[in-house]
Formats: structure tokens, sequence, C-alpha cells
């Protein structure tokens, strides 16, 4: 089973949906992203990571994917329960997804961090893209036992 | 227009984030401080960030961007109020914040700008 389909399987009908088209849905998503890691009772620290993650791959899809959206759900496995977050816009894709997860590697403006950093801080990744078929990224941070 | 309020006290410009802010209230600020350094003629610049849970890689790099114009321009940049949870990210995320001085709290931050430039 590939590692999108793992992911698919822990879905829950819990989700929410929001759009990401400007810089004032960014600010939004991480409220909503917040709120959701509160209810779930993730640590301030790893709440903060998953906003910030957030917040990174929601640029992402606005400033490199053209705008798209993001779907959160709080997932379960077995008795874990975690925040899962996909970003999917129906942008130009990404031709080298590992140049692209490298720390410094831009091919806008920005650092170079946000893919590769957002990735360290979550508990899993899982990015799906080719040219011209739009960017999925898929992250989930688990609540710890 | 949306903007972040800049405070002048003496010669030192004072600056407290209270706001989740998006992009462009971001970029608006380091614009803002730039210039009100040079009308001002400060010689320093707080960045209290005690208010924000969260600080992402364009927050960081408009702070970096901040207290590189700040030294151009003759200036020092202090980031002071940082919480913890903020520090272990953003040193996870990739991003030092190399150059950027800061202190633990708005009283250290001033007596570091105070003991630089007489």
């Amino acid at each position: 089973m590939s590692e999108a389909a793992a992911l698919a399987d822990l879905r829950s009908e819990t989700r929410d949906e929001l759009p990401l088209r400007s810089g004032e849905d960014v600010v939004r998503l991480r409220q909503a992203v917040r709120d959701r890691a509160v209810s779930l009772g993730l640590s301030l620290v790893e709440q903060t990571k998953i906003i910030t993650a957030a917040s990174e791959l929601g640029r992402n899809t606005i400033q490199y994917g053209g705008g798209g959206k993001v779907v959160i759900a709080t997932v379960a496995n077995g008795t874990r329960r975690g925040v899962l977050l996909e970003f999917i816009d129906q942008g130009p894709g990404i031709a080298d997804i590992g140049k692209a997860l490298t720390d410094g590697y831009t091919s806008g403006g920005g650092l170079g961090l946000g893919l590769g950093g957002a990735k360290r801080l979550s508990d899993e990744f899982h990015i799906d893209s080719a040219p011209g078929k739009g960017t999925r990224v898929s992250i989930v941070r688990w609540k710890p036992y | 227009m949306e903007r972040i309020p800049i405070l002048r006290m003496g010669r030192f410009l004072l600056v407290t984030i209270q706001v989740d802010m998006h992009d462009q209230l971001a970029l608006t600020l380091q614009d803002d401080l730039t210039q009100r350094i040079v009308s001002e003629r400060a010689k320093g610049v707080l960045i209290d960030i005690s208010s924000l849970d969260v600080v992402d890689s364009f927050i960081g790099r408009m702070i970096s961007n901040i207290a590189g114009m700040s030294r151009v321009l003759d200036a020092m940049t202090v980031v002071v109020g940082m919480r913890p949870a903020v520090a272990i990210t953003l040193v996870e995320l990739g991003l030092n914040l190399e150059g950027v001085r800061t202190a633990l709290n708005v009283e250290k931050g001033m007596a570091l700008l105070q003991g630089t430039s007489p």
C-alpha cells in the first residue's frame, strides 16, 4: 500500500476545508490548525510545530501552486490520534521533489526552508506531485501516548 | 491601511507585535521600520515578539531583514520575548536568525541597546 493510500485510510469524518488564496487565508489556516491541535490535546511545542508547518505549506500552495485548498482532519490509528493536513493545488506541480525538499533551494524568492522545514516539523510527510498535475502535500502530527 | 505601530523612545524605536501577521503586514512593518530608522535617526530597534505563538520562515526572514537593514543604517536591532516553543520550532525549521541580537525580555533588550550606543 502506498503512503498516500495509508494516509487516506486514516482519514476521519471530522474534517474542515479552507480555501488558500491570500495571505489572510494563511492567518485563518493557522487559527484553524491551532484550534484543532488544542482540541486534540497536543502540547504547546507540538501545537507550535504543526501550526508552523501548516503556515509554510499554506504559503507554498498560494505562492507556487497558484492557490488551492487545505483539508484539516482529526485522524486515528488504533488508539493513537493526530492532526492530518492536506494541501491541494492544481498548479504547475514539482518536477524534482528531492530538489524541492533540499534546504536552501527555492524556485521563488523564499529562503528554501518551507518544504524541508515542514517535513522536519511533522511526524508523517507525503508529497504527490508531477509537472502539470498539481501538488498534494499531506502531513500528520500524532499526539504522543 | 493596516499597520503595526512603531513607538519612539529617545533614540530607539519600539515595536510590539500583538497580532498574527499576514505576509503583507510583515513586509509593511519591515519597510516602515527602515524608513523610521532614517527619519528618526534611530540608534536601535527593539522588537517584542512575546505575543507571537508562531514564527514561520517568512516572519523569520522579516526579522533577519530588519536586523540587516538597521545594521547598514548604523542602528542595532534586538528581538526580545521569544517563547520557548517558538525557539524550538524555529531551529527545527532550519532558521537560526544569524546576526540577530536577542534578549529574554524588554528590560534586558533595552539594556543591550543602551549599552552599545552611548
